[in-house]
């Protein structure tokens, strides 16, 4: 065959594109490649794929799809981590003439897919998947406002998961840093296919991400069970709101700027080259105006877990619920209003600097506002020292320390001494993994019995915290030392043996948390192994304040079978007070949307027209494209979205329900 | 929309503002619109074929005012957006919008104009 007939089949891949010359890739593929025949081979014997299929996959049962985000995020963290964990591990060995282990073309890769994974597709999907799983029950809904969408957008953010997980084996990932600024990820200087994958990833995810944003938006808005104004509405809820909202309205800004990346990669527009006009700054200033309200799309359902936690944990109504709205409110305009804090040094002149400086300080204040008031709701409360609390402790104390070097990196003479340091580093991840993080542990291990109808094991979720916890501080307190000494990101080999010691403490700390993270996979095996003896039979195993707890552990399919009436802020402490009795009798049958597999095969084309992009397959993008649009056109025709469960098993399973309460006494 | 929501259980559900439905218009308004709409192309077209303004600038200014009046005219007759539509939740996110494109945008202006300033003396040295 000749070449230019292999080019067009083929694009630019080649047999060279296979990492073969990478052994440590070489390895990793291995074993991925033979846990997941043997994942595929269990699978099959165990003749669950009919099963999963029908159940999971094309479910648009928001609890599913909810569960199903948090499985790919905990998937993602393993791969995200395995990267941090080999960065550590090469700065504590790069010192007197050793190089590590790891070349400067693979640690570029290295560092630039962990922020990509860790952001995009462990962050997002465990904020998105609990906030799908919690919201409905929580505003007394059956479903979100477009069920089929929601199931879309799942697999749409899956989709960019695989094909980050692709750049893994064929090809390579992009070296860029994880915002890939131009002119480094343009096409001058990047003339791989690593940014392509980094641009195409997060364009198919970022597909999801905003249609599900839309969609909880509207769900919250319009779908709220009567009684339920928004000033009653539980706290987890309104920053849920908030967080679509901003997710809503900064996405857009991602999927424009990456657009103009690759017009300037493809078809050779000028955005932001260096010549022809272009300006690379451009770009930086538009991907933080994206870029900043996505940390508080990533704090804020944190916020709203740790309130709902501190309250029912300290078995006490929410201190300051009204200013904690309006703090969330704030937080939301005033996170449009700080974005270039992140290039103070990039040349803007005095009068710039110092408005986004006091902006950046003043957006502070609703923050440290909530923290006041989840310590006054633990003031004088019974505090019941269970795991979710214990999450919430470490946050407040972790997340406040933070805080402060965040307003310290706020003031832009000190910015010019930390900028791009490791002190830079250690504030990002002590935010977000001291805000983010323990906050989706601390909703796990809250909402995990109403998931899955028992409680997840204690002791192996103690030892996971404080490996978790005790390991961020031995990790990144040493960043924060070696920033302040000058030390910058994004290094691969130091010449100053002084420093080694405190890389290694740091690979130390990441080592634990690399334990916290076993004994977390650890504690859900063992309390699946347990089950029986850690069932919560009630439905309410916290004495919970919001709806959620109104349902069994697992809820029905249908949520509710009448929907709630709400008198207060916290419906079910209100409901359990007044001794509200559950209807038993006059069960209707219960109008249901049917799954459909149009979301699993749309996201599947998806891939393959991302991945024929990257490596300039033409036809295959023209067909995956095709595809696409007629896969979505014949979906307008599918008549058959809706189901009515009939009475007789909504009454069989509410009376399941009322024995096994009355069993429990309650 | 498939609201999976408890229409049949719940007679007093709807009443919490969702304000329920906005106006779909009518063939009058629709057409209005239209009209409008056409000609408030039409007269940037003119403006731009013509000459109209000596200052290109000033043609630009008057066109940019002609483009904002064309988005109201969308969003009255064609997206039925009003003060009360869906119980002021459109007018909400509608204010909500602006506020942020101006902000994005003037931001973006300010910021840009500094750096160009600041940053990119090279422009200055290749045009002499």
């Amino acid at each position: 065959m000749n070449d230019t007939l292999l080019k067009t089949i083929f694009g630019r891949l080649t047999l060279e594109s296979l990492p073969l010359h990478e052994p440590i890739v070489v390895a990793t593929f291995a074993m991925v490649a033979i846990g997941g025949a043997g994942l595929v081979a269990a699978l099959t014997y165990f003749k669950v794929w009919g099963y999963l299929w029908n159940q999971w996959f094309t479910s648009v049962d928001h609890k599913k799809i909810g569960i199903m985000y948090i499985i790919l995020a905990i998937v993602m963290l393993l791969r995200g981590f395995s990267d941090a964990i080999m960065m550590r591990a090469q700065q504590a060995m790069a010192f007197n003439g050793s190089e590590g282990y790891l070349t400067a073309h693979h640690y570029d890769q290295v560092f630039t897919a962990h922020g990509v994974i860790m952001i995009f597709f462990v962050a997002m999907p465990l904020v998105t998947g609990l906030m799908n799983y919690v919201v409905p029950l929580q505003i007394g809904a059956r479903d979100v406002s477009f069920p089929f969408l929601n199931n879309f957008s799942f697999w749409m953010t899956a989709a960019g998961a695989v094909i980050v997980m692709m750049s893994l084996f064929i090809g390579e990932f992009a070296r860029t840093g994880w915002l890939a600024m131009p002119p480094l990820s343009g096409l001058a200087y990047s003339p791989d296919v690593g940014v392509d994958y980094y641009i195409w990833a997060l364009q198919i995810a970022g597909i999801g991400t905003l249609l599900s944003g839309v969609n909880l938006v509207a769900t919250i808005v319009k779908m709220r069970a009567p009684g339920m104004t928004m000033m009653k509405m539980p706290i987890f809820t309104w920053t849920s709101l908030c967080t679509n909202i901003l997710i809503v309205a900064a996405f857009p800004v991602l999927t424009a700027v990456l657009a103009m990346l690759s017009l300037d990669r493809y078809i050779g527009t000028a955005f932001f080259t260096n010549d022809s006009g272009g300006n690379p700054m451009m770009y930086v200033n538009l991907i933080w105006i994206w870029g900043h309200p996505e940390v508080y799309i990533l704090v804020l359902p944190a916020f709203g877990i740790f309130s709902e936690v501190t309250s029912t944990f300290s078995g006490k109504r929410l201190f300051g619920y009204s200013s904690m709205v309006y703090a969330t409110l704030v937080i939301t305009i005033l996170a449009y209003l700080v974005w270039l804090h992140h290039f103070f040094t990039m040349g803007s002149g005095a009068s710039v600097n110092s408005f986004f400086g006091i902006t950046t300080m003043i957006i502070s204040i609703p923050t440290g506002a909530k923290i006041f008031n989840w310590l006054f709701t633990m003031y004088k409360g019974r505090i019941r020292f269970e795991l979710p609390m214990m999450w919430t402790i470490a946050f407040m104390v972790t997340f406040t320390i933070g805080g402060m070097t965040g307003v310290l990196l706020a003031v832009p003479p000190a910015d010019f001494v930390l900028h791009n340091s490791l002190f830079l580093v250690a504030h990002f991840h002590n935010v977000i993994i001291g805000g983010t993080l323990f906050g989706m542990f601390a909703g796990i291990n809250y909402w995990f019995p109403k998931a899955f109808g028992f409680k997840l094991n204690e002791t192996w979720g103690k030892i996971s915290f404080w490996c978790w916890v005790v390991g961020f501080y031995f990790a990144f307190m040493p960043l924060y030392v070696l920033g302040l000494m000058g030390v910058t990101r994004r290094m691969r080999y130091f010449d100053d043996p002084n420093l080694q010691i405190w890389f290694v403490i740091a690979a130390f700390g990441a080592a634990l948390i690399a334990a916290g993270i076993g004994a977390f996979l650890m504690q859900i095996f063992v309390s699946i192994r347990n089950r029986e003896k850690l069932a919560d039979l009630t439905g309410d195993p916290w004495n919970g304040r919001t709806l959620e707890w109104a349902t069994s552990s697992p809820p029905p399919e249908y949520n509710f079978a009448f929907t709630p009436i709400v008198h207060d802020l916290d419906a079910w402490y209100d409901m359990k007070e007044r001794k509200a009795v559950r209807p038993v009798s006059g069960f209707k049958s219960i109008h249901m949307p049917s799954g459909t597999g149009t979301g699993v095969v749309l996201a599947g084309l998806s891939v393959a027209f991302g991945f024929a992009m990257i490596w300039y397959v033409w036809w295959l993008a023209g067909l995956a494209l095709a595809g696409i649009f007629g896969t979505t056109i014949f979906h307008t025709f599918n008549y058959k979205r809706d189901y009515h469960i009939p009475v007789e098993d909504v009454i069989a399973s509410e009376d399941a329900r009322t024995r096994q309460l009355a069993i429990q006494g309650a | 929309m498939s609201d999976t929501h408890a229409h049949d259980a719940h007679a007093d559900h709807g009443d919490h503002g969702h304000g329920d439905h906005a106006s779909h218009g009518t063939r009058g308004s629709y057409i209005k619109g239209f009209f409008l709409s056409v000609i408030l192309t039409a007269i940037p077209f003119w403006i731009v074929m013509t000459d109209a303004f000596k200052d290109p600038s000033t043609a630009a200014l008057v066109v940019m005012v002609f483009a904002v009046a064309q988005i109201v005219v969308h969003m009255i007759y064609f997206l039925h957006m009003s003060g009360k539509s869906e119980g002021g939740w459109t007018m909400m996110a509608l204010i909500f919008t602006i506020i942020l494109v101006v902000i994005t945008l003037s931001g973006s202006i300010w910021v840009m104009y500094h750096m160009n300033t600041n940053m990119m003396p090279m422009q200055a040295a290749a045009d002499m």
